[in-house]
């Protein structure tokens, strides 16, 4: 049992976050603010059945969705359902990749950081269709675990599992939109060495070996 | 294990470690399954560029998703909370009690 008096305490502090998560999934300023006012009036009232020293964001995750979809699912059509086109593995990979070769000094994120203003990223979020989007918000902006993903959209692991796997994909195909429209794509990044490709085995390796000191590419995030 | 057959044991493992790339950078695989993989990426410089473009744009995605909340929006939740508080006899709900108890139902309708 969790005691009200300590509810403001313990949650205000979790505002940005809902809110940039309420954002993400109204898609609008206005309704999102809506939307967390009334999210932090309902955790409010449900604090007491909030079990002290669980996760209370994830909790508080939870009534956030339930939130949205209560009062907005009602405005759409056919929120459920929605079919994405398959999308094949390392979609942006296969075409943005190959960092070290244009990444003479500056590490891997960096480059990527600059391919894609913050408007194109909430845009591409934005654009996924409902459950998808709340999945991969969950997952890759909030970094929730799959567990703490089915207690909140109260769905099954292997749904969560495989929404993200789509998702994913499908954001990695609207990014490469935006890419592809500010010609980002193209001339500047050469073959990229792709796993798995029977025939790109050997890809790259009769390039100019002049350059062999950048293939040792920076590995900021697997590096351990 | 078999170094005579590398190429296909390679390759194998190549679509091995595309096929739980997710899972493992979402830190959701087994120890063992995870070390499986990381053996693989030290091996294999496709597959390690691979995950690594992959968690790179998982970071840059984190960065570029953050929202300043207007102030407006706190403020109204902190008040909405106070006068929740209030109402409910809470003395001081955690934050600041700022006004006297002489207004405690004075607020506005409180819209619920």
């Amino acid at each position: 049992m969790a005691d009200q008096a300590t509810f403001a305490e313990q949650a205000m502090p979790l505002m940005s976050s809902l809110y940039a998560a309420a954002v993400r999934m109204t898609r609008n300023a206005a309704d999102a603010e809506d939307l967390v006012q009334e999210t932090y009036l309902r955790a409010y009232r449900g604090f007491g059945g909030f079990e002290e020293g669980t996760n209370l964001k994830a909790w508080l995750y939870r009534i956030l969705t339930n939130t949205y979809i209560n009062m907005y699912r009602a405005k759409q059509r056919r929120p459920d359902e929605t079919e994405l086109d398959e999308t094949e593995d390392l979609y942006l990979y296969r075409r943005l990749g190959g960092l070290e070769a244009a990444a003479a000094s500056r590490s891997a994120e960096d480059e990527l950081m600059d391919w894609f203003t913050d408007a194109e990223v909430k845009d591409a979020i934005e654009s996924l269709p409902e459950q998808f989007r709340l999945a991969v918000l969950l997952a890759d902006v909030e970094g929730f675990a799959y567990k703490e993903i089915a207690e909140i959209l109260d769905i099954p692991i292997g749904t969560v599992m495989s929404r993200l796997h789509r998702g994913r994909k499908a954001l990695q195909k609207r990014l490469y939109a935006f890419a592809s429209e500010r010609g980002l794509t193209g001339e500047r990044f050469g073959e990229v060495p792709v796993p798995t490709t029977p025939t790109g085995q050997d890809a790259g390796s009769t390039d100019d070996p002049a350059d062999s000191s950048g293939s040792g590419a920076p590995r900021p995030v697997l590096a351990e | 294990m078999g170094d005579q057959h590398h190429d296909h044991d390679h390759e194998a493992g190549c679509e091995e470690a595309l096929a739980e790339l997710y899972t493992f950078l979402d830190g959701e695989l087994t120890e063992e399954r995870r070390l499986t993989i990381r053996r693989h990426l030290d091996d294999c410089t496709p597959c390690l560029e691979a995950f690594d473009f992959e968690a790179e744009l998982r970071l840059v995605i984190r960065h570029r998703c953050s929202e300043e909340v207007p102030d407006s929006l706190r403020a109204k939740v902190a008040d909405q909370l106070e006068q929740l508080a209030r109402l409910t006899g809470e003395p001081g709900s955690s934050g600041a009690p700022r006004r006297g108890a002489g207004d405690a139902l004075a607020g506005p309708d409180g819209r619920s």
